[in-house]
């Protein structure tokens, strides 16, 4: 049963008239968006909370440990304290860009919210194009960050801004072309039908635990690297380098208008993570879902809660990467191994063969893909060590009194 | 209930009139805006209310796909270009001649025309519910590599073709 057939259902009980069903449908479909947006701000909160206390654990810290148990409330305290900080907006500043933009930014992540299914029937709009609807909804970051970056007035803020666009247009192609392979496995874009899809019956009971990991981990590789990348998390955060490049597009920013930016950034990288989930890691499927189905919540939230923290691992463990690297990479290894795995899968999945030995072919050839790729990469990378290892040697002058050897890197 | 004198406006009906309020305001502030990065901005809020009218119309696909190349790609090309000339970021920047008086009296006409047009022709009030969604996309990839893979591949190399004339253009030549 759906979620707003059974509040529809619920409103007609209480006694709510027949003859005014578009404004009980109108009432359910506003419960359900303001419950899902609301759920989101306070999730952010906790989002905060994991990523400081992964971060200081790394870091052989404690974290926040002062207010509320564990240091749960001090994100709050945070909020509290940078709404009742001064809101500058710049002289120079193009108010309408500059006051819409952190707005907007938040909006197009909060839009992810309406197709994400957390259960059986608990997804806001089952829409038959979700995923390329996720997609869209990215261009709605790039506009943002490109309204603050123009709107603030400031060149930094301007470049930051270039940066951003260059990064996330660059890291969609191959987010997308990996997000290609399990709609290729379901044939559908619905998010509910792709988590359906990945149940693996043994006799009559679901163990739902036929996640497309297992089928397609080169595809799952490729865009959680590219979904790092378009979350703005390390090791592609130099949108916002605070200590390098003097942070980014929202230089300008001051109290809570900064905390939106910030704000659409921690559950952007969560709902990313949370597409990975449906993607491939089987929405709300787990053993006894399809018995239980207070379980899919619970298996989806898990799920989702374990990427995100893996993401924060990722960020306390790697250092960040140049704008030049981050470019090549995208486009000279993750769009050729999208692009392979994608031909791959489609002349496999027409094979006349059982479906397992399909399968079997798939995961096989995703494999071998990424081995090759990784192949190709550590001997490159083995090269450049031993080029820059020559370049950098440290050569002691003291006691040589010898002329220093020009040496431009060769 | 007591009875109105007119007809109640259905939700859809409430909701595309606020879509076409955005949209119109959208394509003015393209035209009207002195400045040219606001008028950007205008031509995006009027792509997106034009997605709306799609999916309204239950053509999520197309609703989609216009938010995915006209916002996502299209402006963000025009405002890279925009951003990149010199002396087009602040101030009065939009180009405007003497000739607007009488591109508002065209534009005017055209839209009676069109009104005439519209209001002639008689629409089937109530559609059949698209009820298989996914059946036109699948349908739509079919015609695509079927029917219609010589159209479809020209404008792929049309595409390529305007790519690597680009690439040849841009092409520093030393």
């Amino acid at each position: 049963m759906n979620w707003s057939d059974a509040l529809i259902q619920l409103q007609y009980d209480l006694g709510a008239p027949r003859e005014l069903s578009w404004l009980v449908e109108g009432v359910t479909y506003f419960v359900g968006a303001f419950i899902l947006a609301n759920a989101a701000l306070v999730l952010a909160l906790l989002l905060i909370w994991i990523t400081r206390k992964v971060i200081s654990r790394i870091q052989d810290r404690i974290g926040p440990n002062r207010i509320g148990p564990y240091g749960l409330f001090q994100t709050v305290a945070d909020a509290l304290k940078l709404l009742s900080k001064e809101d500058i907006t710049p002289a120079s500043a193009d108010k309408i860009s500059y006051l819409l933009a952190p707005v907007l930014s938040v909006v197009g992540v909060l839009m992810a919210l309406a197709v994400i299914p957390f259960g059986p029937g608990l997804i806001g709009a089952d829409l038959n194009v979700a995923v390329l609807y996720l997609v869209a909804l990215g261009s709605l970051g790039i506009m943002a960050a490109l309204m603050a970056g123009w709107g603030s007035n400031n060149k930094y803020a301007l470049l930051a801004g270039f940066r951003v666009v260059a990064q996330l247009l660059s890291y969609e192609i191959p987010m997308v072309l990996a997000m290609l392979a399990p709609v290729l496995l379901v044939g559908s874009m619905s998010m509910q039908r792709i988590s359906e899809a990945q149940s693996l019956y043994l006799g009559p009971i679901n163990l739902g635990v036929g996640w497309f990991i297992f089928l397609l981990p080169g595809a799952f590789l490729i865009y959680l690297i590219a979904a790092l990348a378009e979350a703005e998390q390390t090791p592609f955060d130099l949108l916002e380098a605070e200590s390098e490049l003097i942070a980014g597009f929202h230089i300008e920013y001051s109290g809570m208008k900064f905390a939106m930016f910030f704000l659409a950034q921690f559950l952007n990288s969560f709902f990313l993570g949370a597409i990975a989930v449906v993607l491939f890691l089987g929405g709300w499927q787990g053993p006894f879902a399809g018995q239980i189905p207070l379980l899919g919540p619970i298996y989806f939230l898990a799920k989702t809660f374990l990427v995100y923290i893996v993401i924060q691992w990722i960020k306390g463990t790697f250092p960040r990467v140049r704008i030049d690297q981050m470019m090549q990479f995208a486009w000279k290894v993750l769009v050729p191994l999208a692009l392979a795995l994608i031909t791959a899968q489609m002349i496999i999945m027409k094979l006349p063969l059982p479906i397992w030995i399909n399968y079997a072919l798939l995961l096989a050839a995703n494999l071998v893909v990424v081995a090759a790729v990784l192949n190709i990469l550590g001997s490159y990378f083995e090269r450049e060590q031993v080029r820059s290892k020559r370049a950098f040697a440290p050569r002691s002058l003291i006691g040589t009194m010898q002329p220093v050897q020009s040496s431009s890197g060769d | 209930m007591p009875e109105l004198p007119f007809p109640l406006p259905t939700v859809q009906q409430v909701i595309f009139s606020m879509i076409a309020v955005l949209t119109v305001f959208g394509a003015l502030v393209v035209v009207l805006a002195p400045n040219l990065f606001h008028s950007a901005l205008g031509l995006v809020a009027a792509f997106f209310g034009a997605a709306s009218v799609y999916i309204i119309a239950e053509a999520e696909f197309i609703g989609v796909s216009q938010v995915l190349i006209y916002v996502g790609a299209i402006s963000t090309l025009i405002t890279f270009a925009i951003m990149l000339t010199r002396g087009m970021m602040f101030g009065a920047t939009s180009p405007r001649n003497r000739q607007w008086g009488t591109a508002a009296i065209i534009t005017g006409l055209t839209f009676l025309v069109l009104v005439a047009i519209v209001s002639s022709v008689p629409w089937p009030a109530v559609g059949e519910p698209i009820s298989q969604g996914h059946e036109i996309i699948a349908g739509l990839g079919r015609a695509f590599v079927n029917e219609y893979v010589i159209p479809f591949l020209l404008l792929a190399m049309l595409l390529l073709v305007a790519l690597a004339g680009a690439i040849v253009l841009a092409r520093d030549y030393k």
